[in-house]
């Protein structure tokens, strides 16, 4: 084992030249990662990075750990095996919103609920980067497209809904163009034992410029985005509008002369109910409701490997560790002379 | 016992798929392996798990040949057929043999019976049938509901029972004992007593009915088969695969991880596989096909054996990932259990036609092993050698069985642990600080560095590799080399093979009979009768597919005709006109049912009679 104390982030970079647009998310994001993984205490040897296909799936050639530049949508099946087969190992797998949530949206939320203790970095830039500029499943409906020019008909996944309603055990969101946050969340993530889903929304500054500009530029930011901290309650714009639950139905308040801070939501990252809602505050614009960022869920709940590794021990307590010659016997056997 | 002395018979059990067939034939199986006969067998039956009761697409089927003589096929046409109603006459009534007989359960012939089988219900059918041939008619359900009238089960439950009063005549018409089956009934009716304890005095009564009804039938003897020397087991073919894929792992000193989703007729190697978890077997039931290869693909990426198995609709859906697997050179073994297509086509019928799939059906260059069982037992050999193949020369080999093998089972002189083959993976050694992930050894091997290892951190993908470091390259004449390098090092996993040798016959002749996979036993059986009419005939069956032996093309110049029979419409005599400009001639069968030997004989000559016409 090599000493990590000593990594820094330079480390972590590979000499391949990094190949993304100018100006695209995914740099900031390959930072990011790369900022944090001495913070982890991890050796290198011990971490992986599996990605499938797409913009982002180019990640692990980048990063000097072990790695896999898989297929389309399959990062998190080739994932879910290796982490079965070697639940030491520190995994991450690095995948888009076409990669993640279309061709591989079946492995994804059977990955969830199995509940493996890996971490899932979605980068969700809402278009397909790589085969040049068509709509995603997180494309918003009417936008136009190379392949919707009179606008998308599909409806789009809201992603964090359907990794709750795949029962993951940690849901979570930030963005490219906020570093702390995004390492704080990266940070978390790997804290995390079991599953952790990761939205990043991130700029694909090409195709699809600007989608989430309300929420990173600095005017927009303070009144579109909320960001979650638990046990806390839930403000934003600079402090003077929260959130209050009315029965089920969040509500943005302005705290001042009828609201404090103690009417407002507390946020609690183990209450599934209010994170079902948490990740609903996405559906109506006109609600004006802001978009969280944050921690939004995390549960404790067994993981698969463990569960695994738990039922090979128990086989051996009770049958021993296998004899060979026994098991091709049999129980029937009968002599030739 | 005053029998008649035979050296093999032929029993065709058929019946509902609900009547408990496969258990009945079974269990003769399993009483005449330790009784020491040779035997075959070949389970039929519907895709439809309760198809319409009564009806002839109901009807299941198992088929057994067992014998003193040496038994290589289930046999062709039968010396017994047992019907447990009207429907199982009328689809297996032209699988008996004219000197045969029928064993028939009366109350399955009833007019509801008759019409469900679309027979005219005003004919006394079996009446008819007497005039042909010899029929012990049996009123079973009522024989087996009044053996069971003492105790309180429903009528339901009682009827339950009547495959075990054929089962008990049976053991009485061919002298057997009732003990390794009344053993398997109390174990598996452990904890439901009154159901084990009725099914044996069923089998009991089924027994004492031959014994007890009419002296005026006979009984036969069929004595143990001279086989050579050693201690031996039944074996399934699915079974054997398991085992073989348990044995490489400890050969090998890998953990052997299977991802699989669920198929017919492969399902049966995931289910042996889970029961073996105290081997540190790792079963992951996926959640489609293409997680069940490419969780396998990160087993083994992380230093497993990564196995997935399934049949030919299965195997189109991983055909993408093999391609990984091919490009990133890593150890997998993909296990194909052919049954008919194409599509979903027939589950669960047999069928070699995924022969080309196998060899061909992937994107871009993309060659691998592929290597055929030959036969229940073979399976297990065939696993090893597979995950051998797959370990020592890193890369993903094709496992091709088939549902004839699967379900099929014969007595198997079992080898001991120590005299298996060792399997050696190609593991980094060293620091790693020079470590080149895509550096070859004289064989084209890569030297296999797994996660973990401190300094030979690397990365591999789909993408095309530079030569030995594995970064991506687009390079024109890197790509023209690596798809070189990468068919040129599968052609040297041929320089690992045994040289070729003849089933049946010589090294030359005037036809040789060239097989691959299930057909194997039809073929020997084929050629041993040809041969007894003076025909110089040779058999030989291929285990490698690909890369072909380097000794083939010789030894198909040394005969004047080259026949190849196949369960497909006419395969590896593609590959093999192919390869080696031979005029070899094709018999095909495509109907989901092994080759019968005699079907091959009459092929044979005629094939012959015209070459010499």
């Amino acid at each position: 084992m090599e000493e990590n104390q000593s990594y820094t982030a330079k480390d972590f970079a590979t000499d391949q030249d990094v190949r993304w647009c100018p100006g695209c998310g995914d740099y900031s994001i390959l930072k990011q990662v790369q900022t944090v993984m001495p913070d982890l205490g991890l050796p290198r040897e011990d971490i992986v990075f599996i990605s499938g296909i797409g913009c982002s799936s180019r990640f692990p050639y980048y990063m000097n750990t072990y790695g896999m530049h898989s297929i389309h949508g399959r990062a998190t099946s080739v994932a879910t095996g290796l982490k079965a087969a070697r639940p030491e190992l520190s995994v991450w797998i690095v995948t888009g919103d076409g990669d993640g949530l279309s061709i591989g949206g079946n492995h994804l939320i059977h990955l969830l609920r199995r509940n493996l203790d890996v971490n899932i970095l979605l980068f969700n830039n809402e278009i397909y980067g790589l085969t040049k500029g068509q709509y995603s499943p997180t494309s918003p409906e009417g936008q136009v497209t190379k392949s919707s020019p009179m606008g998308a008909i599909d409806h789009p996944f809201n992603p964090l809904a359907l990794a709750m309603g795949s029962d993951a055990s940690f849901i979570a969101r930030t963005a490219d163009r906020d570093p702390l946050h995004q390492r704080e969340m990266l940070k978390r993530s790997h804290q995390h034992k079991g599953a952790s889903f990761l939205e990043i929304y991130q700029n694909c500054n090409v195709f699809n410029d600007g989608a989430f500009e309300m929420m990173t530029d600095k005017k927009g930011k303070p009144f579109h985005t909320l960001y979650l901290e638990h046990g806390k309650p839930l403000v934003f714009a600079n402090g003077e509008k929260g959130i209050i639950l009315d029965g089920l139905q969040p509500k943005v308040v302005e705290i001042g002369t009828d609201y404090s801070e103690s009417d407002l939501w507390i946020h609690d990252e183990h209450d599934g109910m209010k994170a079902y809602i948490l990740t609903r505050m996405f559906d109506n614009p006109a609600d004006g409701l802001p978009r969280p960022f944050g921690v939004i869920y995390s549960a404790d709940r067994p993981t698969y490997e463990d569960l695994m590794e738990g039922q090979i021990a128990a086989a051996q307590e009770i049958k021993g560790e296998g004899d060979l010659d026994e098991l091709i016997a049999g129980r029937n056997t009968w002599v030739v002379e | 016992m005053n029998a008649q002395e035979l050296s093999k018979v032929t029993i065709l059990f058929s019946g509902d798929s609900g009547d408990g067939i496969q258990l009945t034939g079974s269990e003769f199986s399993h009483t005449a392996a330790l009784y020491g006969n040779d035997l075959s067998t070949f389970p039929d039956f519907p895709a439809e798990i309760r198809a319409p009761q009564g009806t002839v697409a109901g009807v299941s089927g198992f088929k057994l040949n067992f014998g003193s003589d040496a038994i290589h096929t289930p046999g062709g046409r039968v010396d017994v057929l047992v019907v447990m109603n009207a429907a199982a006459l009328k689809k297996n009534l032209r699988e008996l043999k004219e000197t045969g007989f029928i064993v028939a359960n009366t109350s399955g012939f009833d007019k509801r019976n008759l019409k469900l089988a679309g027979y005219d219900e005003s004919v006394d059918l079996l009446a008819e049938i007497k005039s042909k041939y010899r029929v012990i008619e049996i009123d079973i359900t009522k024989l087996t509901r009044e053996a069971l009238k003492e105790t309180s089960l429903g009528t339901k439950d009682k009827d339950r029972s009547k495959n075990m009063f054929v089962l008990g005549f049976l053991y009485w018409l061919y002298g057997r004992s009732l003990e390794r089956t009344s053993a398997f009934l109390e174990t598996k009716f452990a904890k439901k007593p009154e159901i084990a304890e009725a099914n044996v005095s069923v089998l009991k009564a089924g027994y004492h009915y031959g014994e007890t009804v009419e002296a005026s039938l006979p009984r036969y003897e069929v004595k143990p088969a001279k086989l050579p020397k050693g201690t031996y087991r039944n074996i399934s073919g699915n079974q054997g695969l398991a085992m073989g894929l348990i044995a490489a792992g400890r050969q090998s000193g890998l953990e052997v991880f299977y991802g699989s989703y669920p198929i017919t007729p492969a399902s049966d190697i995931l289910h042996e596989l889970a029961k073996q978890k105290n081997f540190n077997i790792k079963t992951f039931q996926a959640e489609d096909e293409i997680a069940a290869v490419t969780s396998a693909i990160g087993a083994s990426f992380g230093g497993s054996l990564g196995v997935t198995a399934s049949s030919g609709p299965g195997i189109a859906l991983k055909t993408e990932a093999i391609g990984l697997a091919v490009i990133l050179e890593l150890p997998l073994v993909i296990v194909n259990v052919q049954r008919g297509g194409p599509s979903t086509g027939l589950p669960t019928k047999t069928e070699q036609a995924d022969l080309l799939q196998a060899i061909y059906g992937r994107n871009g260059e993309a060659p691998l092993p592929v290597i055929a069982a030959k036969s229940p037992s073979d399976a297990f050999d065939a696993a090893l050698e597979a995950s051998k193949i797959a370990v020592e020369h890193m890369t993903p080999v094709i496992l091709l069985s088939d549902g004839y093998i699967a379900n099929g089972s014969e007595p198997w002189r079992f080898p001991m642990s120590s005299e298996l083959a060792s399997i050696t993976p190609p593991m980094v050694s060293g620091e790693g600080e020079e470590y080149l992930p895509y550096k070859r050894d004289e064989k084209g091997v890569r030297e296999w560095a797994i996660p973990g290892q401190a300094g030979f951190e690397h990365r591999v993908g789909g993408l095309e590799k530079e030569k030995d470091t594995g970064n991506v390259s687009y390079s024109p004449e890197n790509h023209e080399y690596m798809v070189k390098v990468r068919a040129e090092r599968i052609e040297q996993v041929a320089d690992g093979y045994a040289p070729l040798s003849m089933e049946e016959g010589e090294m030359s002749g005037d036809v040789l009979l060239l097989g691959w996979g299930s057909t194997f036993g039809a073929l020997k059986v084929a050629a041993q009768e040809l041969r007894l009419r003076g025909e110089k005939v040779s058999h030989l069956h291929l285990r490698n597919l690909n890369p072909l032996p380097k000794d083939l093309g010789e030894i198909l110049s040394n005969f004047g005709t080259v026949i190849i029979p196949e369960l497909n419409n006419g395969q590896l005599v593609k590959l093999i006109r192919d390869k080696y400009l031979v005029d070899a001639q094709s018999i095909t069968k495509i109907q989901g049912q092994p080759f019968k030997s005699e079907e091959l004989v009459n092929q044979v000559e005629s094939i012959l009679q015209k070459s010499t016409n």
